[in-house]
């Protein structure tokens, strides 16, 4: 790949691909919570149509989506997606219905005694949500949530059959150009492969944020920590001790 | 404060004015005209089972039930396991709803709404409205792991009452004086003991300053040890406040100590009821000089 391919194509490339993962996460969040939250309704009209939603989407596969929204959709409907919004759109519809399984999972988790507590104080149900039963089930999603969003990452290489000139795009015409196959493969699989690891490390920063929003001792950082600090284990709950932490 | 029982006869002491303000008014006397103008709080029926019946599945947990609870009293229900008398309070507090009967809580239905001279089960703000009214400890605490423990307290007067975030904070500082947890405000619950777990938990149900006050075997889930400080706020609450009280506990002492009434129950029904003096030292039932003696 010369420097020129590499700065006006694969660079810019990076940036989309960042782009659509990081919109489409956040449009597959509010699905996943709109969804999810709805699957556990007690109105059962409420209940239906959010699991025909999950049904829907979870047995859509997503390229095919991207292709209906960017090819079929502007003639059916005479209105069209920019290509990248396609893509967006596809993906969050998509990754939103397996978020709402991990949204649902955690709300059924909380004890039912919390409820209970809830109920003992006559919060309405909006607010036992918003105030107990969501800030505890949140934790218990972004481990979860981390594996979808690195999923999601990937799956944004659909993105380039509909000509959004992505990561993925852009090595395929690096490749094209240069004809050296070997050196843009190379270069793609290990840019996704730092992303992901960006990502992976923000989500377990946010998951030890959100443990010790709920008063949880979070998880050890890793091996090296460990190593390094004997005794990290216990920082927390000295921290919380002296009152600094939380 | 919470170490030592507040003297009954010397309720002027600051433990116990502290219960007394903070807890909900004080105990009824000639000249206290607003617990005098309060219907609710002068003595009469506070609650009433009529006819409640309750099953899960084919079993008859309570069998056509009646039995009344007036104002101020503090009424404890003893029995075997499985005789009913957790279910009591959980229809109380709506956790359950009855198959049969109503439940009246200050001349209101509880579960049911009068609608064209009919009875039919009430809607979900009826409930929140007569809910209000009553507060609940539990045996596991049930304290909200993601609120350190102010909020604990503050955030249904906040959100449920209307309190403003000052008056809220004040009464719960209030209240943690009372239980003795004044520098625990900032912790999770999860940093507290299991005794300190609860008397948080019951500076929370009366940071809404219910009329009754539900305790469901509130120390059976705490080491030995931590129990006497739990029971020690309750005696204190009990002696200094005109809160009613309904208490399922396997403490008798604490039940000899704190009861105007005592309910035996065994299977559904109310066998036998009368003063502790009465209950604990001379039962008439043999089903209660049975399980009295195998518990005392």
């Amino acid at each position: 790949m010369t420097s020129a391919l590499f700065t006006s194509w694969f660079l810019p490339g990076v940036w989309i691909t960042i782009q659509i993962t990081l919109l489409s996460a956040l449009l597959a969040l509010v699905v996943a919570f709109v969804v999810g939250l709805a699957r556990t309704s007690e109105v059962w009209i409420v209940r239906f149509v959010a699991g025909c939603y999950f049904e829907v989407f979870r047995g859509t596969s997503a390229l095919v989506l991207m292709l209906w929204l960017a090819f079929a959709f502007p003639l059916m409907f005479g209105w069209q997606f920019v290509p990248m919004a396609s893509g967006i759109v596809a993906l969050g519809l998509t990754y939103g219905a397996y978020g709402s399984e991990i949204v649902r999972g955690a709300l059924q988790a909380v004890p039912p005694a919390q409820r209970e507590a809830g109920i003992a104080l006559s919060f309405t149900k909006m607010q036992r949500l918003r105030k107990i039963e969501i800030p505890q089930a949140w934790p218990e999603m972004i481990p979860p949530f981390n594996n979808l969003l690195i999923e999601l990452l990937k799956g944004t290489a659909l993105v380039s059959t509909i000509a959004v000139a992505d990561m993925t795009f852009a090595a395929n015409i690096s490749r094209l150009a240069s004809n050296e196959s070997a050196p843009a493969y190379t270069l793609l699989l290990l840019s996704y492969f730092v992303i992901a690891f960006v990502l992976t490390r923000g989500m377990r920063l946010l998951e030890r944020r959100a443990k010790a929003g709920v008063g949880q001792k979070p998880e050890s950082s890793g091996w090296l920590r460990r190593r390094l600090k004997p005794g990290a284990a216990n920082d927390f709950a000295r921290s919380q001790g002296a009152g600094g932490l939380g | 404060m919470s170490s030592e029982t507040p003297n009954q006869e010397e309720n002027e002491s600051t433990g116990a004015s502290l219960a007394k303000d903070v807890a909900g008014g004080a105990k009824s006397a000639p000249e206290d005209s607003a617990g005098a103008a309060n219907p609710k709080v002068d003595g009469r029926e506070l609650i009433r089972f009529d006819r409640v019946t309750k099953r899960f599945g084919d079993n008859v947990v309570l069998d056509d039930l009646e039995f009344r609870v007036d104002s101020g009293k503090h009424v404890t229900l003893i029995g075997p396991s499985g005789s009913g008398k957790t279910t009591i309070l959980r229809l109380l507090m709506t956790l359950l709803k009855p198959d049969e009967g109503t439940i009246t809580v200050g001349g209101e239905y509880l579960t049911h709404e009068e609608k064209n001279g009919k009875l039919v089960p009430a809607g979900e703000k009826h409930i929140r409205e007569v809910r209000k009214n009553i507060g609940m400890v539990f045996q596991q605490f049930n304290l909200f792991p993601n609120m350190k423990v102010l909020r604990n307290i503050t955030e249904a007067p906040v959100n449920v009452l209307g309190l403003s975030k000052e008056e809220a904070d004040t009464r719960a500082r209030d209240l943690l004086e009372l239980v003795g947890l004044t520098e625990h405000m900032d912790k999770y619950p999860s940093q507290l003991s299991g005794g300190q777990q609860q008397r948080v938990a019951i500076a929370r149900a009366l940071a809404m300053r219910p009329q009754v006050l539900l305790l469901d075997e509130v120390t059976s889930a705490l080491d030995p040890e931590l129990v006497a400080g739990v029971l020690d706020v309750l005696r204190d609450i009990a002696h200094t406040t005109d809160i009613t009280m309904l208490c399922v506990t396997h403490e008798m002492s604490f039940a000899r100590d704190i009861s105007d009434d005592v309910l035996m129950f065994n299977e559904g029904k109310v066998i036998e009821s009368g003063s502790p003096d009465k209950m604990f030292n001379d039962p008439d039932h043999p089903r209660t000089r049975e399980f009295l003696g195998a518990v005392l």
